[in-house]
């Protein structure tokens, strides 16, 4: 007596599932960045030139970092990610645990002068399951507006709340703060890695860091930081040098940058172990690690290439016209205080301190 | 303030004395106005909303222009911008095609087993019920937990399939009480004259029952239907970038960057909001009893 | 008085109003039994499979999960008469260098080096190291040495000398496991068999329960404070009042909980409305503004707005049903207003203070999207925890031993409800 409706219903969800899992769609791929200003520079400088060329869907889809949701999806056995712009402490890790496939980088293609691959890739972007696509830098920046008066110079400044009172903004990760806490605590650049690595060290991190965790709003996206600038939220915070510039140049925000013991890192593109779509990433990865893409990210936002061939060819941004060179991340000028991220370190010690870092949040 | 409320509490009963007549009075305003005060805590949050969605500029505060009315300082902005936005329609068609699925689901399962339960003799009724209702009140993280590895073996992962099945579980319990409340007054010899007539059991079901219950069903619809339209834990754990709804979407764009296109759609759900409400009431006012 | 009795419905089979169903004989009865199941089963089964089936499967990771039992099963063999004291015999080293090699080649390293993590902090990079290395490590067989697998490992990375390596495989190797409730209880099993509280830094969870509870308590006391005296006002005001001020109390109810949550973030911000007002009207300097976003402020505010509508409707239908003249007639008895409410009011509108604040205590208890969106780093609540193990670290035994408790606390506060109101007047009215 009610048999209707329940075929009714379940005619319903048999075509609301036909046409949503898309057995029948066109290829596609789907590729995970880190969203909001660099996730539209990877959009129009790799995905939808990728996509004019062969036709290829590329599903974009938005993180934050770290291998959680690909150990979730190898663990539970369904790969939905294809393409993953991940660090290089986790795509070596992601490697060694199998969930990235091993990229030979000689199936690259070569530089656009010509250079084959293998050679045109500087040495730092190189492992084994991943392919480097650029330098990021994380640094801190202020709001100009909101400090009157002296401004923030130095790494130790930020974690000066007496002398530029208010809160921070600070990523909700042990990496990186860790460094910031012992470069701003005097540990010269040179030794931080060997300060971290021993117990002593990592305390005197964690202690500095409590001198202004209360005054500290913990971000998690890449997009956070300038907007809690502009709105005021803080009156400092780090960031990705990439989102603070392209909030100077586009949005005309008074933000300033603090190249002083900032940490300079390498960005790479992996591939999910296991992916069915294996081939149509393999052919998205070449694609957006091809110098011809990677100037053209590198003109929307100023994250450096990786290749020696597209170094020279990054002149101005596409949309405001300013040089680039001066707002690199691996220009001279701004490299001289940075610190140099020891992915080797951060292999062994990440599980280990991303653990103890969230027990230390939640006291 | 929550000390005075009890002498706040106003006596119907004529004050004794001119001396005690004084107290009552400033207790009676007292209670009026912590009343509006709460009034004004529930309800400005979300009007405040509304104007802030028409801001010229970027910000999340009134401008002087705004408070000046300045009409050059109110724009339509951030409303062409979800509507331009790709990643807003597509959720809005998500968001939809899962809603309405799943509110058909649990509406016409849920409907039929309130009529279950409200005739004599149900065993174990109160289990039932209990187990009925249970994902009402489970947390919904423990749901979706569940849900995932669950879901996730039998191959429904990232599905809107998936997404429609655990919808349909957390709108049931709304059908079923809101049905079963409309049954609760419904009067139980009209189907019995309407069987010694000769009716059938489905003819007095359509005939009778049916036309009675409507407006309890229809309510539980539109209720399951809000639950589904609102809900976002079950999407960040089981759904993809194809099964994005539109809380999902409101969801990342909360936590990554707060821009006034959200403050726009938060407008277009409230406006919606309040039409279900009006919905709703318009029909209990015709429910029996 | 109580909430249940105002249900029609209510009471087991039987217990409806003047039905004649005994007067028709056994066999009618037992048709409409079998009817009425057949209305219910659909639904029955359809919630046992997506609703009930899931929970168990979460419960189960909980307690079950086999994957080191797998993938070592040799090592986990020869393990068991290890004594736990002092290293492991060299047959172990061997078979365990032979078992991690075949796990490199196969790939699978990653997941079995996650658990082992989890009971020893730092070994997940020891495994996928130890994997990476042993290749090129192997003793040679040419070298006479008494433990050469031993040396081989430890030469790799020392923690291989280490007894709590072993320990940790022997605890993720067991296929059940108690260890996840122990753990959501700050309780470790140490390697001789008895249970420790955990390391003071690694003792979160039971004050993150404690403060669940705290917080859930001090936003149902708040919703009983604010809902209290409006739930009076329109249970008093003439209909058409009383139904334009429900509605008041409904639109929160039926807005979306994303609105809301955004709305308070725009209001309580610190270039938000409110801190605008207040640095406007000279309450707060323009650099004193108030941080009442993103920590527990944030979180009990906007949880106190989502909530109050769920206190007010049950407090209202009791009261509605409180007639008035029981206070005038204690006031001509001669109570002052004070005493008529202590006395007669009170006592009568307990049993919507006790639906209202049991269901707004439930679903506080459960909350996750307000604290994550508006509670920073010290407004989280266990769901967040819950939603961290689930997503980040991936601890889906601790996450399921968490919900695990969570929900036999919330199903445990669901049937005291049945009892005092009945569930089938859940959250309407």
């Amino acid at each position: 007596m009610y048999g209707c409706h329940r075929v009714g219903a379940a005619a319903v969800l048999v075509a609301v599932a036909a046409c949503g899992s898309g057995s029948d769609a066109p290829r596609s791929v789907t590729t995970v960045s880190w969203g909001g200003s660099y996730g539209r520079a990877v959009n129009e400088g790799a995905n939808i030139p990728f996509t004019e060329e062969t036709g290829i869907r590329v599903e974009v889809e938005d993180f934050n970092g770290g291998l959680a949701q690909i150990r979730a999806q190898v663990d539970i056995g369904e790969i939905h990610w294809d393409v993953v712009d991940l660090g290089v402490a986790d795509a070596v890790r992601g490697c060694d645990e199998g969930l990235l496939e091993r990229i030979d980088i000689t199936s690259l293609p070569p530089g656009s002068d010509g250079t084959p691959a293998e050679e045109d890739f500087v040495a730092d972007g190189r492992t084994e399951c991943g392919v480097g696509n650029l330098y990021w830098s994380t640094v801190y920046a202020y709001n100009a507006d909101n400090i009157p008066g002296e401004k923030p110079a130095t790494m130790a400044d930020f974690f000066d709340v007496e002398k530029f009172p208010g809160r921070r903004g600070m990523r909700r990760v042990p990496e990186v703060n860790l460094e910031f806490a012992l470069i701003a605590d005097g540990v010269p650049l040179d030794q931080v890695y060997a300060t971290l690595d021993t117990p002593e060290g990592l305390d005197r991190a964690f202690a500095k860091l409590e001198t202004i965790s209360d005054e500290v709003i913990w971000w998690e996206a890449g997009a956070q930081p300038p907007q809690m600038l502009a709105d005021g939220e803080v009156v400092m915070t780090t960031a990705y040098n990439g989102r603070i510039f392209n909030a100077q140049v586009l949005e005309d925000q008074p933000f300033v940058i603090v190249w002083d013991g900032q940490v300079l890192d390498v960005g790479q593109v992996s591939i999910v172990a296991g992916t069915p779509r294996l081939e149509a990433a393999l052919q998205y990865l070449a694609f957006a690690t091809s110098t011809e893409s990677m100037v053209r990210i590198a003109r929307r936002i100023s994250y450096s290439p990786m290749r020696k061939s597209g170094m020279p060819l990054v002149t101005t941004h596409v949309v405001a016209g300013v040089e680039m060179e001066p707002h690199m991340p691996a220009s001279p000028a701004n490299a001289a205080n940075a610190l140099r991220y020891d992915w080797a370190w951060w292999v062994d010690h990440k599980d280990e301190l991303n653990e103890r870092f969230s027990a230390w949040l939640a006291r | 303030m929550a000390a005075q409320h009890p002498d706040a509490r106003p006596s119907p009963a004529p004050a004794v004395g001119t001396a005690r007549a004084v107290a009552p009075r400033m207790g009676r305003f007292a209670y009026f106005a912590f009343c509006a005060a709460v009034f004004v805590f529930l309800v400005a949050p979300i009007l405040v909303i509304i104007p802030l969605s028409f801001n010229a500029e970027p910000y999340f505060t009134f401008t002087e222009g705004m408070l000046r009315f300045d009409p050059d300082a109110y724009s339509l902005r951030w409303y062409r911008e979800i509507i331009e936005n790709e990643a807003w329609t597509g959720s809005l068609v998500n968001s939809l095609v899962i809603g309405v699925s799943a509110t058909a689901l649990a509406t016409v399962l849920g409907t039929l087993a309130a009529l279950g339960l409200a005739s004599p003799g149900v065993p174990a009724r109160r289990v039932i019920m209990g187990i009925l209702i249970s994902p009402m009140v489970t947390p919904v993280i423990i749901s979706a937990a569940g849900m995932f590895f669950f879901y996730s073996n039998l191959g429904l992962g990232q599905t809107h399939l998936g997404i429609i099945l655990a919808h349909a579980t957390l709108g049931v319990p709304f059908v079923v009480v809101t049905v079963t409340a409309t049954l609760a007054a419904f009067d139980r010899n009209l189907t019995r004259a309407a069987a010694s007539l000769g009716a059938g059991p489905w003819t007095t079901f359509r005939r009778v029952q049916l036309p009675l219950i409507a407006p309890g069903v229809i309510s539980g619809a539109l209720f399951a239907f809000a639950v589904s339209f609102d809900e976002v834990v079950v999407v960040l754990f089981m759904g993809g970038v194809e099964q994005r709804t539109i809380p999902r979407q409101m969801w990342s764009g909360i936590r990554e960057q707060i821009s006034p296109a959200i403050l726009a759609v938060a407008t277009f759900l409230i406006v919606f909001a309040a039409l279900l409400l009006v919905v709703v009431a318009w029909l209990r006012r015709r429910a029996p009893g | 008085m109580g909430g249940g009795d105002r249900v029609p419905q209510g009471g087991g089979p039987g217990g409806g109003p003047g039905r004649p169903g005994g007067l028709r004989g056994a066999i009618p009865f037992r048709r409409d039994q079998l009817r009425a199941l057949g209305l219910v089963a659909p639904l029955l089964i359809f919630v046992g499979v997506t609703f009930i089936a899931p929970l168990a499967t979460m419960l189960t990771r909980s307690v079950h999960d086999p994957v080191v039992a797998d993938a070592l099963p040799e090592t986990l063999a020869l393990l068991r008469d290890w004594d736990g004291d002092g290293l492991p015999a060299e047959a172990v080293y061997e078979t365990a260098a032979r078992e991690l090699e075949r796990l490199g080649e196969e790939r699978t390293i990653g997941q079995v080096a996650g658990r082992v993590n989890r009971v020893q902090g730092g070994l997940r990079s020891v495994f996928t190291r130890t994997v990476r290395e042993l290749a090129d490590a192997a003793p040679d067989p040419a070298v006479a040495a008494e433990t050469p697998w031993r040396d081989a490992l430890a030469g790799i990375d020392p923690a291989w000398a280490d007894p709590m390596t072993w320990h940790a495989v022997r605890t993720t190797g067991e296929r059940f496991t108690s260890r996840h409730y122990l753990n959501a209880v700050d309780r470790e099993r140490l390697p001789d068999g008895t249970i420790a509280r955990q390391p003071e830094e690694r003792r979160i969870y039971l004050r993150l329960f404690w403060r669940t509870l705290l917080v859930s308590g001090t936003i149902t006391v708040l919703c009983l404070l604010l809902g209290y005296p409006i739930a009076h006002l329109i249970a008093r005001a003439p209909p058409r009042r009383a139904a334009l001020l429900l509605v008041l109390v409904l639109v929160p109810f039926w807005t979306s909980l994303l609105v809301r949550t955004t709305s308070w973030i725009v209001l309580l911000q610190t270039q938000g409305v409110i801190n605008d007002l207040l640095v406007a009207i000279g309450l707060v300097s323009d650099d004193g503004r108030l941080a009442m976003v993103y920590n527990m402020t944030g979180t009990i505010i906007a949880m106190t707005h989502v909530l109050l509508p769920f206190m007010v409707l049950p407090l209202y239908s009791v009261m509605r049903g409180i007639p008035p003249q029981y206070m005038s007639a204690a006031a001509s008895l001669g109570a002052t207003p004070v005493q008529a409410f202590l006395r007669v009011y009170w006592p009568q509108s307990l049993p919507g203070v006790g639906a209202g604040a049991l269901l707004v205590f439930i679903l506080s208890i459960g909350f996750y999207i307000t604290p994550a969106l508006v509670g920073g780093s010290d407004g989280q609540l266990i769901s967040n925890m819950i939603a961290y193990h689930m997503q980040t670290s991936l601890n889906w035994g601790l996450a399921g031993a968490l919900g695990g408790i969570l929900l036999v606390g919330v199903l445990a506060l669901y049937l005291v409800y049945d009892r005092l109101v009945g569930v089938e007047r859940m959250g309407l009215s």
